[in-house]
This record gives structure tokens, sequence and C-alpha cells, in this order.
């Protein structure tokens, strides 16, 4: 057993890095809440969007917090065009052909990238990037405790727009019964479009927390959505509350696991958790039972 | 009858490609309840299905007052009063009664506390549960809740689909009751239903759909006493 010294900067840190999972899964889980798709494209999402917080920085000059401001909303726009114009059109209304379509746009958004930008991996440096806050009993660095920050804020915002909201409520009608919502009136390509702006937006935000202390090239999303999707797992396919507290357990999971298994295996553990879930409670923790 | 406010003519609808409606024409006037009788598998459904835009027909026509409405969305159609209050009641059951309510009324929000207050008056156990979540009623209550999100779109027609079915002759009774007040204010019902005696009380017109077309179709009381309604109905 290791001493709390090294325990609970461990476990802190892992929940730090664990919100940022939580966010990118918060994208993913709504998607498949309301569309009741996998979005392929959600790795290659995030990776352009941290393209856009690097050349913000790097051409504007601006900070990748303001570059959010800017960022979310243009990546709400482009989620929302992807699925009014065409994914949707392209699916013709099958689920399946969804699932294809958005595994293709991955490969044209990520072979677009590296045509463009070239597999080079790219970092930005930032004065506060190591600047660390000194809690006594560890340090956790600032950028990530912004993150953590943010991804509470946002999810809170989020959860505002979805309960009180006459948008919000469409969705969650969408969500569970579609019929019965297009014969309320409400416009199910148009609530479609939506959440995937939302769960594109989400994306922005992740990318700009992650920035200033990750590096980019074509492929960094794959890595976030693949544990992503273990959280949207764990958490239960669709809920929300799944996504955020599976994403901060397993970031604790990850962070544990390095400690005692060493850095490079620290995913390990990410994994050994997906695969006991999917053969003990394969709903997810908070996922409806079917 | 004065001029339509629903008119049907030679419809013809299906998926893929099973023609399920064989040419249909129907007609509801201002203020009627016309009921559409039939057993499982008549085509009672796609009918609604193709009048509110669920399903496009394949051939012929639907106008609603003086507008072809065949080719619209079910947006569209909402939008211009005319409100189908769906087979299996499909209310939101993982959100509030007062919600669903609300949704109900999505297309005319401007107008939705008067709207709800109506309903309410219409039905207290609704008042009653406002802040319960719709899946936790009862099957009855799910059905005055469906009739209740109806209503919130201001309907100028309201199509309800087979709303007796799974409730008990108690409720039953009841709620034809209830259609009986909707239309004293004024609305007109198109009332698709399984149970044949019961709405040709309540219908001024009815007509049995067989294999997708009609082979009856008159006053109630002309089809109440016409022998081929057992034939039509049960099929023999």
């Amino acid at each position: 057993m290791l001493s709390p010294i090294i325990l609970v900067p461990a476990i802190l840190n892992g929940l730090l890095t664990g919100a940022v999972y939580a966010l990118v899964a918060l994208g993913l889980t709504l998607i498949y809440g309301v569309l009741h798709i996998i979005n392929f494209a959600h790795g290659a999402l995030l990776t352009a969007a941290m393209f856009g917080a690097f050349f913000a920085h790097r051409l504007l000059g601006l900070d990748p917090y303001v570059a959010a401001l800017l960022l979310t909303p243009a990546f709400f726009v482009l989620g929302y065009a992807l699925q009014r114009f065409i994914i949707g059109p392209a699916s013709g209304g099958e689920d399946r052909n969804i699932l294809l379509v958005t595994l293709g746009l991955a490969v044209v958004i990520e072979n677009a990238l590296l045509y463009a930008f070239r597999a080079d991996t790219r970092t930005i440096n930032l004065p506060y990037a190591f600047d660390v806050v000194d809690l006594g009993i560890a340090f956790l660095a600032v950028p990530r405790v912004i993150a953590f920050g943010a991804v509470i804020v946002v999810a809170l915002v989020l959860w505002l727009i979805m309960q009180w909201t006459d948008t919000g409520k469409a969705i969650r009608a969408v969500a569970k019964e579609k019929v019965g919502a297009e014969l309320c009136g409400i416009d199910v390509a148009h609530v479609y479009a939506v959440t995937f702006g939302l769960g594109t937006a989400c994306l922005a935000i992740a990318a700009c927390l992650l920035i200033p202390t990750y590096y980019v090239n074509p492929h960094a999303g794959n890595a976030f959505v693949l544990i992503a999707f273990t959280i949207v797992v764990l958490g239960g396919m669709g809920s929300v509350t799944g996504a955020l507290i599976g994403g901060l357990f397993i970031g604790v999971v990850e962070s544990l696991s390095g400690l005692y298994l060493g850095e490079s295996l620290g995913q390990i553990g990410i994994f050994l958790i997906f695969i006991l879930v999917l053969l003990f409670r394969p709903s997810g923790l908070f996922g409806a039972r079917t | 009858m004065a001029e339509p406010l629903l008119s049907i003519s030679g419809l013809h609808a299906g998926y893929g490609g099973t023609e399920v409606l064989r040419g249909v024409d129907l007609a509801v006037g201002p203020g009627e309840i016309v009921a559409v009788l039939g057993s499982n598998g008549a085509g009672k459904s796609t009918l609604n299905r193709a009048i509110s835009g669920l399903v496009r027909p394949w051939r012929g026509s639907i106008r609603f007052g003086a507008a072809a409405i065949e080719r619209e969305s079910p947006v569209a159609i909402v939008m211009r009063g005319l409100i189908h209050v769906p087979e299996g009641r499909r209310i939101f059951p993982n959100m509030t009664v007062r919600e669903n309510l609300d949704l109900g009324g999505y297309r005319a929000r401007t107008r939705r506390d008067d709207n709800r207050t109506r309903v309410f008056a219409l039905f207290p156990k609704l008042a009653e549960r406002q802040g319960q979540n719709a899946g936790t009623l009862s099957g009855g209550e799910q059905q005055m809740l469906a009739i209740g999100r109806g209503l919130m779109a201001e309907p100028k027609l309201l199509i309800l689909d087979e709303p007796s079915l799974g409730l008990s002759p108690l409720l039953v009774e009841e709620l034809f009751a209830l259609i009986r007040s909707i239309n004293a204010a004024g609305m007109a019902i198109l009332l698709v239903e399984q149970n044949v005696v019961q709405s040709l009380e309540v219908a001024q017109r009815a007509y049995v759909l067989e294999n997708g077309v009609f082979v009856l179709e008159g006053s109630a009381a002309d089809i109440r006493n016409d022998p081929n309604l057992k034939r039509a109905y049960l099929g023999l």
C-alpha cells in the first residue's frame, strides 16, 4: 500500500484528467442518447478542434481559453451543419447508414488534416503552462485545475439547457419518443442537428482545455475518444450523469493503475474496467436496462 | 354537409413494396365526429400516418381546409391545426405531466398557459399529477395525457387513434363521454377505433375499412343496422 502522500495527489490528478475525458464522453453520450448512433467522427472532430485552438494561438495569438469563446459556437454550427446537410441526408433515416457516414466523415477529416498539416506533432507554449496550485498535500497544474472547473460549468449549463429550455425539452422528448415528438410539431431533423451541434461544441471546449498541456497531430483526438467510449459504456449509453461520474472515475483509475503498474500501463486499468462492465453490467452504471 | 374540413380522395399508401391503402375517399366536416372502424391490419393506422405526414402517400390528395397537405411535413401539418393523438399514446415517459403538455403546445407557445389551464379544467387528474413523471401514470391517465397534449396544440381537427385500446370498460365509458364533450365545444374529431358499438354511438358518420378500402360508409345509424357490418368487421 502506498502512502497517502503519493496516493492523494494521484487521485486528485486523476480527477482533473477525468474531467476532460468526461467532457468528451458527454458529447458522445448526448449524440448517442438522442440519435441512437455512435458518432465515429467524434475523435476526428476533437482533433480538428485541437488544430483550431492551436492555430488560434499560433496565427492570431489567442489564448486557448479566449479561443474557446470563438471555437465553441463555430463547432456548434459545424456540428449542426454536418448532421443537417451531410449525415442526415446521406443516411436516409437508417441507423446503420448513419454509423457508416460518421465513419466515412472521420476518414475524410483525419486525412484532410494530415494533408494540410502533415503528421507533425505540435505544441504551444504558454507562460502559465507549468504553474501549479499548492494544496499542501498535492501540487496541481493550473491548466488542469482550470479545465476541471470549466467542465463542471459546462456540464451545469448543459443540464440547465436540457432541463429548462424548450429546445432542451424537445431534445429529451425526441430521445425517448420520436413519433410522439413529431406529432407535437417538433422538427426532428432540427433537434438531431442541434444535438449533434451541442456534442461537437463540447469537443471545441475540450480541445481548448487540452491544448495548453497536450500536443496535437492528426490523430491526437482518437486516444481520448477511445477512453470516452469506455466511459459512455461504463456510465450507461446516453446517460449524461453517467458520462460525468464515469469520466472522473476512469481518470482516477488511469492515474492509480499508472501508479501501481507504471506510467505506460496506466490504460490497462481502463480497458480492464471496460471488459468487466461489458461482462457484468452491460447497461452501465446509470443506463436504462432494456 | 358544409365545406369539409378534411377531404381525402383516391389515397394510396404503403410501406416498401406493400400497398396498405388502396384508394380511399373520406371527408370530415366542421364540428363533426366521424368514425373510421376496422379490424387490426385493415389500414387504420396507415391512414392516420398518411394524414399527419408520417407516411408519404403514394397517390391521391389530402386537403385540410383550402390547403393540399399530402406532401407536407408533420410539423407543417401540426401548425395547420391537424393534430394526431397516436395509437399507443406515445407520451414522453421520462418527463412530467406538465412538460408533456407544454411540448404538446410546442407550436402554440404564446398561448400555452391559457391552453394548459383549459386542459387541466377538462382533466382535473392531470392537474393533480402535473409534477409526476408521465411514465408512472396509469393507462387511463396516460390516454388522458395524450389527448390533453393534443389539445395543447389548438387543434381544428383532432385525430384519435385507438384511444380506447387497453382501457377498462369503465374508463372506456369515461373516454367516450369526454370525446363528446370536446366535440360539443365545436371541435371536429376523426375517431379511429376498433370499438364499434361505442364509436357508432358518439359519431355522426362512419366508414368501415377493410383491406385498405372503405367497404361501408354512411350515417352512424345506417352503419349500425347494416348487415354487412359484422362481415366487414369480423372479416367473415
